[in-house]
Order: C-alpha cells, then sequence, then structure tokens
C-alpha cells in the first residue's frame, strides 16, 4: 500500500475520533431513557405529596403509626416523664449525639414525630418498650431511648426525623 | 468457510483466554475476518438490520414489562400509566409498538431479497428453512404482544386466532379450552400470552444463532449467484460489510424515528384504544398490517378448516421453495421470466394485504379469491414450470466477470 501523505491520515484519524464523538453521544442519548424510566413516576411522586395528620384524637402518652411515602412515621404524645428523662442525659456519652430539643419542634415537646425504621437493618422498632420505655427493635435487639436516640445495639444512627410543620397546635403537614 | 480462526491474541491475558475460551477467535473469524462476497449490494444489509431490531425489541420490551401490569383488571390502564407517569414511558412504548412494524418491513425486504437472487437453494435450505421458522416465530410474538395491551382489538384478535383451533375436528375444542384456561379468552388468556410473549423472542435468538450458523457454513449469496472464486474476490467483513451495514442501519433507524415522533398510531387501530369489552365485537375487526395478506387468504376461502389450512399453509409453503424452484440458476439477474414473475407475486402480496384491510364483501371477495389461487399457483405451478422451461440467460464465469471485461477480470487464486 502507498503511503499516504500527513494530511491524508490526520484527515482519516479526525473522521475516526469525530465519529466516536458522535456514537459516544449517540449511546449516551440512547442509554438515558433507559435507565431513567427505572426512577420514581410521575403517579408514584404524586402519592408521596404531603399530608396532614390531626392530633387530637392522641391522648397523653399515646403513639400512632401512619405512612408517608411507604415509610411508617410514628407520632408520640409523650409524657411529662418520658421528655424529662430524654433530656436529663449526657449528650456527649450518647452513640449518635443529639440533644432532646433538637429533635422536636419549638413549644411542641411532648410531640415526637419520627420515621420508624430502624438504622440497622430497617425493621419497624416496638414503641413504648426497651429499657428506656423508648423504642426496642426485635429484630437485632437494638435500643432506642424516649427521644428515638440509639442507646445500645447494632443501629448505627438515631431514628431519622421525617421533615414537618405545625399547621396549628393540633395539626402537622408530614412532607 | 470452516476451519480454525485467524486471530492471534496479542496481549497475555488474551493468549489465557483463547487457550480456554476462543470466544474472541469466534467473533474474529465471523464478524472481522469473514470472507464477504465483494458484490453484495444493499439488499443484504436487512440482516443486521434484523439483528438490530430484535435487540431493540428486546430491550425496550424488558423495560415495559417493568411497568406493566398482565392482568385483565389493570393491563390496559398500566399501558396509559406508562405513556402518561413513567420516565421516558410514552417513548420506550412508541419504540415497541412501532419496532415491531419495522421489524416486519425488514424481514418482508430480507424474504423477497432471497427469494429474488436464490439465496434459498442449495446449499443454503436449511438456511432458509431456519428463516421461515425465525418468521413463524415472529409472528406468534407479535401476536401475543398485541393482546396485551387488552384493548378492543387485542381481545377480539386473541379471541379469532384462538378460535383457529376449533376448527380442527375431534380435538379442537378441547385444545382451545386449554389455551384459553377458561371457557373464552380472558384473565387467564393474558396472563400466559404475557408470559410466552416475553419467552419466544429468545427463541428467537437462538434460532438466529443457527440461522447465521448455517449461512456461514455454506458462505453468502451475492447478487450474480456465483460462487466467489477466491480471496480476491471476497473482501473482510470489517471494514467493509461492517460500515455498510451500520450505515443502513442508520437510514433504517431515521424511518423508524419517523414513525415514533410523527407518526406513532399509523400504523396501528384506533380501536385498541377502547378498553376491551367482551360483549362487544368491533364492525371493521382486522389485524396488523404485517398479517393482512394472510387474513385476506384466511377470509377468501369459505369453509372454516379449509380456510385456517390455507393460512398456514400460505407460509409453509415458503419452507418448500428450495424443492419447488427446480432451476439450476440462482439470481433473478439471469432469469428473465421468473424476474417478472416475482414481481407479479410481490404485487400479489400487495394485493393481497390490502384486500385483508377491506370488508369481506362482493368485489373484494372475488378478488381475495383470485389472488389467493394466483399466490399458491405461484409456488405449485409456475415455479417447477419455470425450472423446466425457462430459458436463462448465459452466467459470467465469476463475480469479477460480471462487473468487468472479461480479460480484465482474470481471477488469480
Amino acid at each position: 500500500m502507498t503511503t499516504m501523505s500527513s494530511a491524508g491520515h490526520s484527515r482519516r484519524d479526525f473522521l475516526y475520533i469525530a465519529t466516536g464523538a458522535v456514537g459516544a453521544v449517540g449511546a449516551a442519548a440512547v442509554a438515558w431513557p433507559l435507565i431513567s424510566q427505572m426512577n420514581p413516576d410521575a403517579s408514584t411522586i404524586a402519592a408521596g405529596a404531603p399530608i396532614d395528620v390531626d392530633l387530637a384524637p392522641i391522648a397523653v402518652g399515646q403513639a400512632i403509626k401512619v405512612f408517608w411515602r411507604g415509610k411508617p412515621i410514628y407520632i408520640n404524645h409523650r409524657t411529662k416523664k418520658e421528655i424529662d428523662e430524654a433530656r436529663n442525659v449526657n449528650v456527649a456519652t450518647l452513640p449518635d449525639p443529639q440533644t432532646d430539643q433538637a429533635r422536636v419542634k419549638e413549644g411542641h415537646d411532648q410531640w415526637l414525630v419520627l420515621i420508624g425504621i430502624c438504622t440497622h437493618l430497617g425493621c419497624i422498632p416496638i414503641v413504648h418498650s426497651g429499657p428506656y420505655d423508648g423504642f426496642f427493635c426485635p429484630c437485632h435487639g437494638s435500643v432506642y431511648d424516649t427521644s428515638g436516640r440509639i442507646r445500645s445495639g447494632p443501629a448505627p444512627l438515631n431514628l431519622a426525623l421525617p421533615p414537618y410543620q405545625f399547621v396549628s397546635d393540633t395539626k402537622i403537614k408530614i412532607g | 468457510m470452516s476451519g480454525h480462526s485467524t486471530y492471534q491474541p496479542q496481549s497475555a491475558f488474551m493468549k489465557w483466554m483463547e487457550a480456554r475460551l476462543p470466544i474472541a477467535g469466534l467473533v474474529y473469524s465471523s464478524f472481522i475476518a469473514y470472507p464477504t462476497p465483494r458484490n453484495l449490494n444493499y439488499w443484504w444489509a436487512f440482516g443486521g438490520i434484523l439483528a438490530l431490531m430484535l435487540g431493540s425489541q428486546i430491550i425496550t420490551g424488558i423495560v415495559l414489562a417493568m411497568h406493566y401490569t398482565p392482568h385483565a383488571d389493570m393491563a390496559f390502564n398500566s399501558v396509559e400509566h406508562i405513556m402518561r407517569d413513567v420516565n421516558y414511558g410514552w417513548l420506550l412504548r412508541y419504540l415497541h409498538s412501532n419496532g415491531a412494524s419495522m421489524f416486519f418491513i425488514a424481514v418482508y425486504i430480507h424474504m423477497f431479497r432471497g427469494m429474488y437472487y436464490g439465496s434459498y437453494k442449495d446449499p443454503r435450505e436449511v438456511l432458509w428453512i431456519l428463516g421461515v421458522i425465525i418468521y413463524l416465530l415472529m409472528m406468534a410474538t407479535g401476536f401475543l404482544g398485541y393482546t396485551l395491551p387488552w384493548g378492543q382489538m387485542s381481545f377480539w384478535g386473541a379471541t379469532v386466532i384462538t378460535n383457529f383451533f376449533t376448527a380442527i375436528p375431534v380435538v379442537g375444542d378441547t385444545i382451545t379450552t386449554l389455551l384459553w384456561g377458561g371457557y373464552a379468552v380472558g384473565n387467564p388468556t393474558l396472563n400466559r400470552f404475557f408470559s410466552l410473549h416475553y419467552l419466544l423472542p429468545f427463541v428467537i435468538a437462538g434460532v438466529v444463532v443457527l440461522h447465521v450458523w448455517a449461512l456461514h457454513h455454506v458462505g453468502q449469496n451475492n447478487p450474480v449467484g456465483i460462487d466467489p472464486k477466491g480471496d480476491k474476490e471476497t473482501v473482510p467483513f470489517t471494514p467493509h460489510a461492517t460500515v455498510k451495514d451500520g450505515f443502513m442501519m442508520v437510514v433504517f433507524s431515521i424511518l423508524f424515528a419517523w414513525f415514533v415522533f410523527y407518526l406513532p398510531n399509523y400504523l396501528g387501530h384506533a380501536d385498541n384504544y377502547i378498553p376491551a369489552n367482551p360483549a362487544v365485537t368491533p364492525t371493521h375487526i382486522v389485524p396488523e398490517w404485517y398479517y393482512l395478506p394472510f387474513y385476506a387468504i384466511l377470509r377468501a376461502i369459505p369453509n372454516k378448516l379449509l380456510g385456517v389450512l390455507a393460512l398456514f399453509g400460505s407460509i409453509l409453503i415458503l419452507a418448500f421453495l428450495p424443492w419447488l424452484d427446480s432451476s439450476k440458476v440462482r439470481s433473478a439477474r439471469y432469469r428473465p421470466l421468473y424476474r417478472q414473475f416475482f414481481w407479479i407475486f410481490a404485487a400479489v402480496c400487495l394485493l393481497l394485504g390490502w384486500l385483508g384491510a377491506k370488508p369481506a364483501e362482493g368485489g373484494y371477495v372475488i378478488a381475495a379469491r383470485i389472488l389467493t389461487i394466483y399466490y399458491f399457483a405461484h409456488f405449485l405451478v409456475i415455479l417447477p414450470l419455470l425450472g423446466m422451461f425457462e430459458k436463462t440467460k448465459p452466467l459470467p464465469n465469476s463475480i469479477s466477470e460480471s462487473v468487468l471485461s472479461p480479460s480484465q477480470a482474470k481471477v488469480k487464486v
């Protein structure tokens, strides 16, 4: 084969690189919808809109469970004893240090709203049980206090808080 | 072509791999170094296009199955959910439904190419029969898929096709009940149709592997119908055929995209946007366009069992083509009389397709009967007679000679 001039070589190189680049963009354009379709669709997102929960029927010392975005949410109407026990602790000694005040809304200390999913491997902890009368996870023995903070057991973090607001003294909007 | 691959692995890893599972060598000898006749024209690109469409249908189908519900009460709504809620669901659905039509456009061109150039003749009879099997599997897959949206056409198409089996004497009703899973087309039918629709494309893929294996064992046909005489008459598959096939895939994809984005429902039937109603049959019930010629043949025969047999016979007769056409000359380029009958046959198929969409009344029925008789006569009468009596044009000595003058075309083997 006769040798080509260097201009001929670089034109071929240019064509190869240009074709490859367009091909790569094309491949990405093809792949994106195939991947994106697995993300939550519009109806799932719509079903996850914020919900209002009426707190009036919940007696002192009673806890209820509601669902939002498929997750169980505990709403615990805490007694004074439970609030005091949650605050009477050296925060620095906790596995996941956090004050009780940081886990409730100001002026609504008796209302504990948290996501009832154990931060270990996802079971629902039982409310009003365990050594602190807080939450106890039966799967692997994680123990949470009356603020939902991890005290002992394999769970690494405190029970998570959902986004929520008080729309009135007896109603919250979760989400 | 058979024999060991000429692949020479360069890296230590590839040498290790080749000694244990020579898959790189197989790919190399099948699609890189594979000797391809140098005179192939663009009609040879449709095999690659079909492979592309099978891949496209499988990928879009698997992704659609993540969102579809195969229950009679929920199927229609799940398809609307895909169209309206799922990210890019509208695109995936239209790619899959129009992809089926594109798959059939490509397969019909591929089959007519084979008929024109004699690609079904010795030694490619098994290759051709494997192709007929793939075609039958495609028709089954397309039928099963069309029932899944559970619209009016889905439901009534399922009823009509499954009722074919009641034409079988003695055991017909028992077989049909077994297919339905009930006393009529219903939820059990839909559920099993979904399972089979998911299964068959992989069966098709398996038969395609056999089809390509059979092809590579004997080598490809070419427009002249004469075997290549040596290395000078072939080129390596990559880059020549790879790029030519790739180019045609792009052109084909443009046509595909035109339907998907501008005419997504043109090839479909509006009645399938009505949820299935077992109490009301649509007035103008028609299958999808790719079944229309066979539908016309079915309706042309006034007897129930014979009509069904004619329908299946019109497809199965293709498998006998290598033996019905006894001419020793492969390519229609050198068979002037056969070429005319080929184009008449193509026109007959298109006309039968057109008639399949018309109501079964009056002149349409008469025309369908005449064309059905001609369809079978083409295979059973015309082809055998042509093989015996046709005066073919003299064949060139080699592929090169067909392109160049005889003195220029001296081929050194």
